[in-house]
C-alpha cells in the first residue's frame, strides 16, 4: 500500500514516554554520564601521565641508539651433534671487543641524511667517580658534542645555573647534574676531580648545573667536551660508543630500526625497547584505567536496561494495544531503543561536561616534586570514546528489552 | 440490500490449546459475513467466541483452517502483512478501553492514523476531531486518557478503531466493563454506525439485548457453531 505521509509516530511514542517518568530516565542517564565523565577523566589522567614520562624520558634517552653490543666468545668449534665430533667446551664470556664505532662521521652522515631524521649526536659515555675531597660520588659521564645534543635533548631547558654551551670551548669543563652538586657540596665555579676506571683522573671545571626532574639522573650524570671523554677512557679523537638519532614521529622509532641497521652494520635499539620496564608499566596504568572506567559504563548499561525492563513490564497493555493497532514487533522495537539512546545521549553530553569540569579542576592542582601540576589536559580522542562506548553500552541495554517488547502477543495480553 | 458482498469469510477454523492438556477449542468454523453487516458472536464463556474473535483479527496466527478477509487469504501471512491489514482494514474496540494513558485523547485516536499515514498531520486531526464530534465528546478531546470516565474512554476508543475507515470494526464485549447507561450509549453508536455508515462489525457479547438487536447473531458451543442466526 501507498503511505503518501510518514509521520514520526515511533519516536512520538518514545518521547511522551520518556517525559511522563523524568525522574527515572534522569537517574539512569546519571549513571551514563558518571560512567562518561569517569572514562574521560581517567583515561585523560593516564594519557597525561604518559606524555608526561615520555617527555622527561626524552630530556637524556634519545628515540634511537646506534651502539656495538657486548659479544659473547663463542666455542672454538660447535658440536655437530653426532657421536664423532664433541663440542669444544669453554666458559663464554664477554669479549674485550672494542665497544668503539668505526668511521663514526660517516654513519652519522649517512644517517642524517634520512628523510625523518631530524638530530644525530655522538656520545662518549665513560663511567667515573667525581671527587672533592674525601665525597667520592659514582656516576657517568657523557661527552658530547653539545650543540647537536642540545637541540636533541634541550639541556639548556634544564640549567639551574652556568651555560652548558661553555662545554664547546672549554675542555676542562664540566656540567653537573644538581645530586651530585649536592653530595660534593660544590658551587658554579668550584674545580672536581674526575677518575675512570681506566685510571684516568682530570680535574674539572663546573661550569653548569642542571636538573632533569628524574632523580636517578640527576644524581649520576655530567657532560663534558667530546674530546675530555675520549682522553678518560685514553682513546684518540675519532672514539665514539654512541650515535643518538632522534626521528620526526617517536612512536615510529621502532620501525626505522631495520633501514638504519643496514646503512650501518651496528645495533640500533628504540627508545621503548631500551626503556620497556617503563612502557610495560604505563600499559598497565592504561589497561587498569581503561578496565575501570569501562566497568563504570557497564554498570550503567544495567540502570539502562533495568529501567526499559520495569516500562515494558508496566507498558504491556499499551505494547499489546499498538500491535493490535497495526505496529509491527519492529515498530515497537524502535520505541524502545529510542528511549534507550535518548537516555544515552542526554547522559553521554552531561558526561561531557562532567569529564570538562573534572580535567579543568584537577589541571589547578598542584602535586608537587617535579610534576607540579596534574598533567592532564583535554583529549579529544577520549571524549570521542566515551561517546563511542556509552552509546554502544547504552544501545546494548537498550536492544535487548526493546527485543523482548517487540515479541510480546497480544493475544496472550488480552485474554488476561 | 441488493449487494451481499463477502468482507469476511472463514473456512473450516479450527484450534487447539495445548496447555495444560490438547483440547480442541474450535472445531470446523465456516461462515461469511457481508458488508454493513452488524454480527454478534455469543455462547457461554469458554465456548470459544472470544478465541474466534482473535484470530479473525489476525492478532491470532496459530490455527487450522482459512480466513479471508477483503479477498485476501491471510492464513499463514507474515506478522509484519498481518500488522499493516490490521492497521489499514480492522478497527478495534475491546471489554477494557485500553487506551495510552499517557496521551491526551485525541493523540490516542490519532495514533493508527499516523501510522498508515494516509493524510497529513493536518488532516488527521481533522479527521480526528470530527469522531470524536460524532461520538459526542469532542469536548474531552485534549484531556489525557485517563482522567476520563470509563464509558467516555471506551467512546474515545471506538473513535480510535474509526479513524482509518475500516473494513470492519471488532469487538471483543464492548459493553462488557460499563453501566447499562453508558452500554446503551455505546450500542446506539454501533448501531448508528451499522445502519446509517453502512460500517461491518462484528462483535463478541453476552448480553442479550446488545446481541438481540444486531443483524445476525451466531451461537457458539463448545467450539462449535451451533445456530448461523438465518
Amino acid at each position: 500500500m501507498k503511505r503518501p505521509h510518514q509521520h514520526k509516530v515511533n519516536s512520538e511514542i518514545a518521547l511522551t514516554h520518556l517525559f511522563t517518568r523524568k525522574r527515572q530516565i534522569i537517574m539512569a542517564a546519571m549513571g551514563v554520564t558518571v560512567g562518561v565523565g569517569i572514562f574521560i577523566f581517567m583515561n585523560s589522567l593516564m594519557k597525561g601521565f604518559d606524555r608526561y614520562s615520555t617527555e622527561s624520558l626524552f630530556k637524556t634517552v634519545p628515540h634511537l641508539r646506534i651502539y656495538r653490543e657486548d659479544a659473547m666468545s663463542a666455542p672454538i668449534a660447535q658440536g655437530d651433534g653426532d657421536s664423532t665430533h664433541a663440542a669444544v667446551i669453554l666458559n663464554p664470556k664477554i669479549t674485550n671487543r672494542s665497544k668503539k664505532i668505526i668511521n663514526p662521521d660517516e654513519i652519522m652522515a649517512q644517517v642524517k641524511s634520512l628523510p625523518y631524521v631530524t638530530a644525530v649526536t655522538p656520545d662518549v659515555a665513560v663511567n667515573v667517580f667525581y671527587n672533592n675531597g674525601q665525597a667520592q660520588v659514582p656516576g657517568r659521564v657523557s661527552g658530547v658534542d653539545i650543540r647537536e645534543e642540545d637541540a636533541m635533548f634541550n639541556l639548556t631547558a634544564s640549567m639551574l645555573e652556568g651555560n652548558i654551551k661553555e662545554i664547546e670551548t672549554r675542555q676542562d669543563g664540566i656540567a653537573l647534574g644538581e645530586g651530585i652538586v649536592k653530595k660534593l657540596n660544590v658551587r658554579l665555579g668550584d674545580n672536581i676531580t674526575v677518575s675512570s676506571a681506566v685510571g684516568v683522573s682530570k680535574t674539572l671545571k663546573v661550569i653548569g648545573i642542571f636538573k632533569t626532574g628524574i632523580t636517578s639522573i640527576d644524581k649520576t650524570k655530567s657532560y663534558v667536551n667530546i674530546a675530555m671523554a675520549q682522553q678518560l677512557i685514553r682513546q684518540g679523537p675519532s672514539y665514539i660508543t654512541d650515535i643518538f638519532v632522534n626521528v620526526t614521529d617517536a612512536n615510529k622509532a621502532k620501525t626505522y630500526i631495520d633501514e638504519i641497521k643496514a646503512t650501518t652494520d651496528y645495533d640500533v635499539e628504540d627508545w621503548e625497547t631500551a626503556n620497556s620496564s617503563a612502557m610495560a608499566a604505563n600499559r598497565i596504568r592504561r589497561v587498569m584505567a581503561f578496565s575501570i572506567s569501562m566497568s563504570i559504563l557497564l554498570v550503567a548499561g544495567f540502570g539502562i536496561y533495568n529501567i526499559l525492563n520495569m516500562t515494558i513490564m508496566q507498558k504491556m497493555n499499551d505494547i499489546a494495544i499498538l500491535k493490535a493497532m497495526g505496529f509491527s514487533g519492529w515498530d515497537v522495537t524502535k520505541i524502545f531503543m529510542m528511549q534507550a539512546l535518548l537516555i544515552g545521549m542526554i547522559g553521554v553530553m552531561l558526561g561531557w561536561g562532567l569529564g570538562i569540569l573534572i580535567v579543568t579542576l584537577l589541571a589547578k592542582v598542584y602535586v608537587g616534586g617535579d610534576i607540579g601540576y596534574f598533567p592532564i589536559r583535554f583529549e579529544p580522542y577520549y571524549f570521542g570514546m566515551a561517546t563511542l562506548f556509552g552509546l554502544i553500552v547504552t544501545s546494548l541495554a537498550g536492544f535487548l528489552p526493546a527485543r523482548k517488547a517487540a515479541k510480546v502477543d497480544p493475544v496472550e495480553i488480552f485474554r488476561k | 440490500m441488493i449487494t451481499r458482498e463477502n468482507i469476511l469469510e472463514t473456512k473450516g477454523i479450527g484450534k487447539y490449546f495445548t496447555d495444560p492438556v490438547k483440547i480442541k477449542v474450535l472445531d470446523e468454523i465456516s461462515f461469511e459475513v457481508h458488508r454493513g453487516e452488524f454480527l454478534t458472536l455469543v455462547g457461554k464463556s469458554g465456548c470459544g467466541k472470544s478465541t474466534l474473535l482473535y484470530i479473525l483479527s489476525t492478532m491470532d496466527r496459530n490455527y487450522e483452517g482459512e480466513l479471508q478477509i477483503d479477498g485476501e487469504i491471510l492464513t499463514r501471512k507474515s506478522v509484519d502483512r498481518l500488522a499493516a491489514v490490521r492497521n489499514e482494514k480492522i478497527g478495534f474496540v475491546f471489554q477494557f478501553h485500553y487506551l495510552l494513558p499517557e496521551f491526551s485523547c485525541l493523540k490516542n485516536v490519532m495514533i493508527p492514523a499516523m501510522k498508515l499515514g494516509k493524510y497529513s498531520r493536518k488532516e488527521i486531526e481533522a479527521r480526528a476531531y470530527q469522531k470524536l464530534e460524532m461520538l459526542g465528546i469532542q469536548d474531552q478531546a485534549l484531556k489525557q486518557a485517563s482522567k476520563l470516565s470509563g464509558g467516555q474512554q471506551q467512546r474515545v476508543a471506538i473513535a480510535r478503531a474509526l479513524i482509518n475507515d475500516p473494513l470492519i470494526i471488532m469487538g471483543d464485549e464492548p459493553t462488557g466493563n460499563l453501566d447499562s447507561k453508558n452500554a446503551g450509549i455505546v450500542f446506539d453508536i454501533f448501531k448508528e454506525l451499522s445502519t446509517v455508515h453502512n460500517q461491518t462489525i462484528i462483535a463478541v457479547t453476552h448480553d442479550n439485548d446488545f446481541a438481540r438487536q444486531s443483524d445476525r447473531t451466531i451461537e457458539m458451543l463448545d467450539g462449535k457453531i451451533v445456530s448461523h442466526g438465518r
